[in-house]
């Protein structure tokens, strides 16, 4: 067993950073995730494993530090929220375009605008959809308690690079701020210098001894190599959809009704589901670990098998309801339940939703 | 009278220029007279001189210049408009045994991208920037820069730029000098044999600089040329230049080795 210790989300996503032998972290503080920044500040992990802590001028610099550092092969990471993130848009997209594996974290706050600094799940649409420019996908994770704020810093670098794709680990302000406890996953070996020359002979490091240069871009001016480039970008993100969607089905098996709810909505609807089964109800949770590379098939499986109603959960208007229900078809009933702007709903909430909209309504 | 045989003449100790191997063969995509080929090729002259063409990465903006890459053989970046600095500091930060440099126009450098160009050079960076002054937006079509002298002409500025309405035209070089973080600063030109050869020698101390560690960055401003922007001959542009942007833009040093020259 790794090492037991209590810590807030921010902090075990920092210190899973370190470990993970991450090369290099680029930020600019903004709550309710600044623990990142100054956790690894306070940590000098330049001393622990070498790597570099930097805190930009501003997000757009943070993301264009991503870009250079990425595009050498080293593993480097940001972490913002929600006003940061649409900052770093532009450079999302030139890295996608680019192909650079990097690391984004975003602990969402309530919006839109300044909004306020309490956890929200609003920005689905931002992170899902492409955010930026162009036709592009991030992977992104959604981790529902501390643990996964440290298990997927290795998973993102691991699906970056296997794919050549930003992956981006999407959490908000209550699982960034909340201290649960937390194993932590033992030091992993950062790269050489030439065994990241080995391994990535994409990456812009300085020319290869015979002779091959290396380009990093995201222009073609000739739209007809574009299209090719967009079309093998198309095939990937196929490729990801068909292998790396994750998901957590519970008490799903003998379900007449689904609750669809990733991160903090996941973990107060596990609790919905309790009460709403001592009240007889046969309700079951499917929560998207992977809310990009979405749990379409999961979900038509369920249609399949019968399950009459799906009430997606999120602290937003209603955003991933729409992949629900373009993933059910029309062939059940969809609705949306959720507080906004940065209000957390109680699971006696999500229970009264459950009951008057799809069981009763 | 005897024949002459071409091939008698071209021998080794005959020869008086060679293009460096660091330029690419492709086709250059500038106009005929502008200044952005010669800066490329002394850069990657230099880089072939100091022996660093395998430890080298260069960052391409976004203006005129975007296809620096296409041109200059050794790895390359292309950033997003204005964010160079951003991109090279991510690089060396990373590899801080490589040479990292980068190339970016007016607008780019001191429009879009001032941030990142104040707090690269705040710094202290161990980077090199070359900048391309040439007073407009060459490639979107000959807009106002914020370097556009008083009263210039631009599509965006039809009746001449007006300081009351658009400010003055912005002397960054001057503003980074002001900087601790900067080591070395200069001003220089490549419309003339002797100050492409000034240029050359500048931008050697500046890859020098970066290649010995000096504490600091090294930040190289061209003032160039735009004839198609400014609507002019290859000619009449450096006359122009010469008449109109030198008197602003004084020609020299302005930080060496750390310290502001006093003129
Ligand atoms: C975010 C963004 N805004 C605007 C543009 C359009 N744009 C491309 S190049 C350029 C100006 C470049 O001028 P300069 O940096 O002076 O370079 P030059 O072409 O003169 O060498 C502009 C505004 C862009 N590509 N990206
Ligand atoms: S438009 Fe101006 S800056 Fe661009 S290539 Fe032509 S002369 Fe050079
Ligand atoms: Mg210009």
């Amino acid at each position: 067993m790794g090492e037991l210790r209590l810590m807030k989300g921010n902090e075990a996503l920092a210190e899973a950073a370190i470990r993970a032998g991450v090369d290099g972290y680029f930020g600019y503080p903004i709550t309710p995730q600044s623990e990142v920044i100054e956790y690894l500040t306070a940590e000098k992990p330049y001393e622990r494993t070498g790597m570099v802590v930097l805190q930009a001028e501003s997000e757009v610099a943070s993301i264009n530090m991503l870009y250079g550092a990425g595009a050498t092969g080293k593993k480097v990471m940001t972490s913002s929220s929600s006003p940061g993130i649409s900052l770093m848009q532009e450079g999302i997209s030139y890295i996608a375009g680019a192909e650079i594996p990097v690391v984004l974290v975003n602990v969402v706050r309530g919006g839109p605008g300044l909004g306020d600094i309490q956890p929200s799940q609003s920005d689905y649409f931002q992170t899902t959809k492409g955010g930026g420019h162009g036709d592009y996908r991030l992977i992104a994770l959604a981790p529902s308690s501390v643990q996964e704020m440290s298990d997927f810093v290795p998973l993102a670098f691991e699906l970056a690079f296997k794919y050549r794709n930003p992956a981006i680990i999407i959490s908000d302000g209550a699982i960034g701020q909340m201290m649960e406890k937390v194993e932590l996953f033992e030091q992993m070996p950062r790269l050489t210098d030439e065994e990241i020359r080995e391994k990535y002979r994409w990456a812009t490091n300085g020319k290869l001894k015979d002779g091959t240069r290396r380009v990093i871009t995201s222009l073609d001016l000739d739209p007809h190599k574009l299209e090719e480039h967009n079309l093998k970008l198309q095939a990937k993100y196929r490729e990801i959809e068909e292998k790396e969607v994750r998901y957590e089905m519970l008490q799903c098996e003998d379900a007449e009704y689904i609750i669809v709810a990733y991160g903090l909505s996941a973990r107060i609807s596990q609790k919905a589901i309790q009460l709403l089964r001592e009240k007889g109800h046969k309700v079951g949770l499917l929560r998207p670990i992977t809310i990009w590379p979405f749990p379409k098939k999961q979900i038509d499986e369920l249609v399949k098998k019968g399950v009459k109603g799906f009430l997606s959960v999120e602290m937003s208007a209603g955003q991933m309801v729409e992949d629900v229900k373009l993933a059910v078809n029309g062939r059940v009933k969809v609705e949306h339940f959720g507080r906004l702007g940065g209000v957390i709903h109680s699971p006696e909430e999500v229970v009264a939703a459950m009951e008057n909209k799809i069981i009763g309504g | 009278m005897a024949d002459i045989n071409i091939q008698d003449i071209i021998k080794p100790e005959n020869l008086v220029y060679k293009k460096t191997r660091l330029m690419t063969d492709k086709t250059l995509s500038y106009c005929p007279g502008c200044g952005h080929g010669t800066t490329h090729r002394l850069i990657m002259e230099v880089v072939e001189e100091l022996g660093m063409e395998y430890e080298t990465i260069g960052v391409a903006p976004v203006g005129c210049s975007v296809l620096a890459y296409e041109f200059m053989n050794v790895d390359m970046q292309e950033a997003a408009h204005g964010r160079a600095p951003a991109v090279a500091t991510g690089i060396k930060r990373l590899w801080p045994d490589k040479l990292v440099f980068t190339y970016q126009g007016d607008g780019d450098l001191a429009a879009i991208g001032t941030g990142e160009t104040i707090h690269a050079c705040n710094r202290g960076e161990n980077i090199v920037i070359v900048f391309i002054n040439n007073g407009i937006y060459g490639m979107t079509g000959g807009q106002m820069a914020p370097t556009t002298l008083v009263g210039m002409k631009t599509s965006t500025t039809p009746y001449g730029r007006d300081v009351e309405m658009m400010g003055n035209p912005l002397k960054i070089t001057e503003l980074v000098a002001q900087l601790p973080g900067t080591y070395y600063v200069t001003r220089q030109a490549v419309h003339t044999p002797s100050a492409v050869r000034k240029a050359k020698r500048a931008i050697k101390k500046a890859f020098e600089n970066q290649l010995n560690k000096k504490p600091g960055l090294s930040f190289v401003e061209v003032v160039s040329n735009c004839n198609s922007g400014w609507k002019m001959s290859p000619v009449d542009a450096n006359n122009w230049m010469e008449e109109n942007m030198f008197p602003f833009y004084n020609l020299g040093d302005i930080k060496v080795d750390g310290k502001l020259v006093t003129k």
